[in-house]
């Protein structure tokens, strides 16, 4: 039996098709994955995630211990409700996860996994939390909503009490606010404006409903796919997984190596492989034929096979196919390479990501 | 519930066939597949003048979930492909026992088109897979 999250009705009646993800039943799309996508780029679209894992970190040496845990540094949360995108990674420096986290209060912090790595996510976090002396505690009784696009916040605030309006409409990107049992963060997957917002699972479906009379589209998981791929934002299983770094996964800038005495996991491991230069790398790819780029294809350099399509998809906004790539760390951005695309070697263009922010297609 | 024109016939793997007057075979996807595979963006046609055997792998539809392979619904020279699938691979979404063709075949065996479903048993067909 799949897992369905406090909205499942409401994703039947709005027509969802449904994918089975992570072990959960989840709308892929509503009628047009593709309509859904340009909804978010445009105006607003609302996404479930409530799959997500969210876990709340709880202890005197809540701060410690997960400047211990995590890649980047919650110290740099100096104001409550700020938010740090990390990797959390195993000793060889190999990523176990992607989160966000945010500091709710002093010793008080919610971190939100991806729910395909639910299980190990918490096992990873029980085992080393030990001498810490924190509660880690999921929080199932919540549900998430990631309202995204350049009309997402407005249509939101309007659907807030006055005095707690005011508390969002101040919420300066990556920042987020305690309102009563909810949490409203400015954050999101999708290269857009928006926010996410955290509410206990029986307020979700009147959420969902006033945001939908509000011209929310309801959008899949597919959109959020393609967005997110536009954005240039890695997925956790495609794009990085325990075999690779962070280094080698364009996420360097979450690594936090000052203060160098910070002892955190995968530390060793990452400085030895920053010495020692990086074989590897995640570039962006835009092709220039007509086809769709797909994970798993090879990408051949100077017409040898040399790497590995992560990511790939047809890309809404640029009307043209785009992806990431694990390749050589030798190839420059503006390099032609060829993607082996049912035995054609199509010609590409290697690009920094994203490939589109607010509405903007950058390559 | 999908459809399915009752003057067609169809292939268990979603293509359907049309015998036009001048003896070639119409060849697209059903009403149900693409349901099923969701906003085309992408089509592969087979080259003109390429002869396929029945069941053979001949053009590929991709959505932008993923890709899948169009069967010959029959045996023959390749004749003409949908030239508006280039630019407008969506119109199989929505039209796609119309403008969303994708290949015409001159049949070698004609008789082959009667190895095909009609249109109650692929509606049978796909109801037991929904």
């Amino acid at each position: 039996m799949q897992q369905r999250t406090p909205l499942y009705q409401q994703h039947l009646q709005a027509g969802a098709k449904f994918v089975e993800f992570a072990g959960w039943s989840m709308p892929l799309h509503y009628g047009s994955q593709l309509e859904e996508h340009h909804r978010v780029r445009r105006d607003a679209g609302v996404f479930d995630v409530s799959h997500m894992l969210v876990v709340d970190v709880i202890g005197a040496r809540a701060t410690d211990y997960l400047r211990f845990m995590l890649a980047n540094d919650v110290a740099r949360l100096t104001e409550y409700g700020d938010a740090l995108y990390t990797c959390m990674l195993n000793e060889r420096g190999g990523v176990i996860d992607d989160l966000i986290v945010y500091r709710l209060a002093d010793v008080r912090y919610r971190l939100v996994f991806n729910a395909g790595c639910a299980d190990k996510d918490l096992a990873w976090l029980q085992r080393q939390g030990g001498g810490f002396e924190v509660t880690i505690t999921p929080r199932r009784d919540l549900a998430m909503l990631a309202v995204q696009g350049p009309g997402a916040r407005m249509k939101v605030l309007n659907l807030l009490r006055s005095g707690d309006q005011d508390l969002a409409q101040g919420l300066t990107t990556f920042e987020g606010a305690e309102i009563g049992d909810w949490f409203v963060a400015r954050t999101g997957y999708t290269g857009e404006d928006g926010f996410e917002i955290m509410l206990p699972g029986g307020e979700a479906p009147s959420l969902w409903r006033r945001l939908l009379d509000s011209g929310v589209a309801p959008a899949g998981l597919g959109a959020r796919d393609t967005l997110r791929l536009e954005a240039g934002l890695n997925l956790y299983g495609q794009d990085m997984d325990e075999t690779v770094t962070p280094l080698e996964s364009g996420l360097g800038w979450t690594v936090a190596w000052a203060p160098a005495e910070r002892e955190f996991i995968g530390r060793r491991a990452l400085e030895l492989q920053r010495e020692r230069g990086i074989e590897r790398k995640l570039v962006g790819l835009v092709l220039e034929a007509r086809g769709v780029l797909r994970a798993g294809q090879t990408v051949r350099v100077d017409g040898q096979p040399a790497g590995v399509l992560t990511s790939g998809s047809f890309s809404p906004t640029l009307d043209a196919a785009i992806g990431l790539a694990r390749v050589p760390a030798s190839v420059a951005v503006g390099a032609r390479v060829e993607v082996d695309i049912r035995g054609k070697y199509l010609p590409a263009r290697v690009v920094k990501p994203p490939f589109v922010r607010h509405g903007q297609v950058l390559v | 519930m999908s459809n399915a024109p009752d003057d067609l016939r169809y292939a268990k793997s979603h293509e359907w066939a049309r015998l036009e007057d001048d003896g070639t075979v119409t060849v697209g996807i059903t009403d149900y597949a693409q349901a099923a595979l969701g906003d085309l963006v992408f089509v592969e046609t087979p080259e003109i003048g390429r002869v396929v055997s029945a069941g053979e792998a001949c053009a590929v539809v991709e959505s932008v979930k993923a890709a899948s392979d169009i069967y010959a619904p029959v045996s023959g020279e390749i004749v003409d492909t949908n030239p508006d699938l280039a630019n407008s691979p969506e119109v199989i979404n929505s039209d796609p026992y119309g403008g969303g063709w994708i290949m015409r075949i001159r049949p070698s065996d004609p008789s082959e088109l009667d190895q095909l479903l009609d249109a109650d048993s692929y509606l049978e067909l796909t109801s037991e897979q929904d």
